[in-house]
């Protein structure tokens, strides 16, 4: 059916501003690109506790930001900070529940997304680098739990610090360095808070952010896995017009052609 | 897959240079410990080894000779080798200066950048007032009585504040035998990971006395337990239970004008006799759960700075 002139029109008018962009940038194509990907046609649930992952940690991005504008780093005022923030500033209690249980949430779906990559065999070549990139973001993400612990400075997270740090120092040879690295001195004080602090929400997030870029340049330059019982995978024909893949053909599609290679 | 002639041999002559660079290292690592001579032994020993074997690895990916490369081009003598002159003379030309230089300059403004950064954040950790302890004043040793302990609270540091408030199980022995004035002085870290142990008895609260900021509270304790892991100890600070790795750390102590002053804590392996006749150890405060004597010891073997 011929769409009407005006329709046309109207349609050109509204992408404009996208075609604007695209041409001066090539943004769009590379967004289009990722979101209209091929994957393998059994693709299942299991794969989104990546996307699942990644907005948990969207979440603790965006509501660390916001808490971070009325925490005080400093252990004469960090306990009646979070105090302030959670009884008397509007919202506060939401936004801090929030990041509270949300980090429970972003540990627990790093694991639920590492066994699916496990037992998926999702870890095998080429995709032995994410793997690792993963892990890092795993320890990386342990990290933060670990910084973010002490900040509400009472006496759960000043016992609970002493423990961890200490349990840093058992390690043979470093561990003792490492440990009073960690504490910025003999002892657990002023220093060890406000290096928590910046670890918590710069050094620790930052690298995350670097890792979670290349970890998902890495799924889409390589594709998505099909689940181990695919039959695709193992090269039966679905319908009588796909020609059985061999091996990994079918999961990357060539960019400039837009056809399977 | 076929054989071509110009793959390299991938399994290269075997070589003694890296047994002398880990000879080398294991010098250095020993050195640490040992001295600082026999560090810098092993580290030349290490490089001059590493060059070596460098320079060996580098020599077996050398690239195929001329005569190999006559053969496989297959052409007359001398136009190989006028092409092989050729190829040389790319290698280091201006594109190649270029870029060693980008990648040079890159570096040394990135280390400029880098080494004060990181060492601003390690280095201060180890040194200055971060590691020093403090002389408290705990007052008249009238307020402990003779052979019973006492829970002392009290601020180590008073620009730090109330984060660096310490509690000590403190006992006054009365005299030792050679007529000093001998106290037991148990800091309270658990020396399994540092929680803080409790004495297991009686706590007279009523008979609690103040000093300053220092809080003092007469208990009859039988021993001292660790609320977190469940480690138990004698009223010596030796480990009867549980998972410390040695006895609680103690305070040194002195009498200045008839009061009683804690020093710097030590750490001890075990404690022999009791009170005034208990002999021990002492050695270099340790971070709790590290072992201080017995054959593991050697997995701690550099001390920490303000340890």
């Amino acid at each position: 059916m011929a769409k009407s002139t005006r329709r046309r029109q109207l349609e050109s008018a509204a992408l404009y501003p996208l075609d604007w962009v695209e041409e001066r940038t090539g943004l769009v194509g590379g967004v289009k690109y990722m979101l209209f990907r091929n994957v393998p046609r059994d693709v299942n649930w299991m794969q989104t506790l990546g996307s699942a992952t990644l907005t948990a940690f969207l979440v603790q991005a965006v509501t660390g930001v916001f808490l971070a504008m009325y925490y005080s780093p400093d252990p004469k005022s960090a306990y009646a900070s979070i105090n302030t923030i959670t009884n008397d500033i509007t919202l506060g209690w939401l936004v801090r529940g929030m990041h509270k249980w949300g980090a429970s949430v972003f540990i627990i779906l790093m694991f639920f997304h590492m066994a699916r990559t496990f037992l998926f065999g999702a870890y095998k070549y080429p995709r032995e680098i994410n793997w690792i990139v993963g892990c890092l973001i795993l320890v990386m993400g342990m990290a933060e739990g670990f910084t973010g612990y002490l900040l509400p400075w009472d006496q759960t997270a000043y016992w609970a610090t002493v423990v961890g740090i200490n349990l840093n120092a058992t390690a043979p040879i470093a561990g003792p360095y490492l440990a009073q690295f960690l504490q910025g001195g003999a002892a657990i004080g002023t220093d060890t808070l406000a290096k928590f602090y910046s670890f918590h929400m710069l050094v620790l997030p930052g690298g995350i952010m670097g890792l979670i870029g290349l970890h998902m340049y890495l799924v889409v330059r390589l594709g998505v896995t099909s689940p181990p019982w695919s039959s695709v995978e193992a090269g039966r024909p679905q319908t009588p017009e796909a020609p059985a893949p061999g091996g990994r053909e079918g999961l990357i599609s060539d960019p400039a052609t837009g056809e399977d290679r | 897959m076929s054989h071509t002639p110009d793959e390299k041999p991938h399994v290269h002559a075997s070589s003694l240079w890296p047994i002398g660079f880990a000879i080398g290292l294991a010098c250095l690592l020993v050195g640490l410990v040992i001295s600082w001579p026999a560090a810098v032994l092993g580290a030349l020993l290490a490089i001059l080894f590493g060059v070596l074997w460098i320079r060996d690895v580098a020599r077996a990916h050398a690239p195929v000779d001329t005569a190999a490369t006559r053969e496989l081009v297959g052409d007359t003598p001398s136009a190989a080798r006028a092409a092989a002159e050729e190829h040389e003379l790319e290698t280091y030309g201006r594109a190649g200066f270029l870029t060693l230089a980008t990648i040079g300059l890159g570096g040394v403004i990135g280390a400029a950048v880098t080494l004060p950064s990181l060492g601003f954040a390690v280095l201060p950790s180890f040194e200055g007032d971060n590691v020093k302890y403090k002389k408290v004043d705990l007052g008249p040793i009238k307020n402990f009585p003779e052979g019973q302990f006492v829970v002392t609270t009290f601020t180590e540091d008073p620009v730090a504040g109330d984060v660096s408030r310490r509690t000590a199980y403190i006992r006054n022995n009365g005299l030792s035998k050679g007529g000093e004035p001998s106290f037991t002085t148990i800091f309270s870290r658990c020396v399994h990971l540092g929680c803080p142990v409790q004495p297991n008895g009686p706590v007279f609260e009523e008979k609690r006395v103040k000093y300053k900021d220092v809080v003092l509270t007469p208990v009859q304790p039988a021993g001292f337990g660790c609320p977190c892991h469940g480690g138990a100890y004698d009223t010596e600070g030796n480990r009867v239970a549980g998972p410390p790795v040695r006895s609680l750390d103690r305070y040194e102590f002195s009498i200045v004008d008839g009061n009683l002053v804690l020093g710097k804590p030590f750490s001890v392996g075990t404690v022999q006799g009791t009170g005034a006749d208990a002999t021990m150890t002492r050695f270099r405060k340790a971070y709790p759960g590290v072992h201080v004597d017995g054959i593991e010891r050697w997995l701690y073997p550099i001390p920490v700075p303000g340890s």
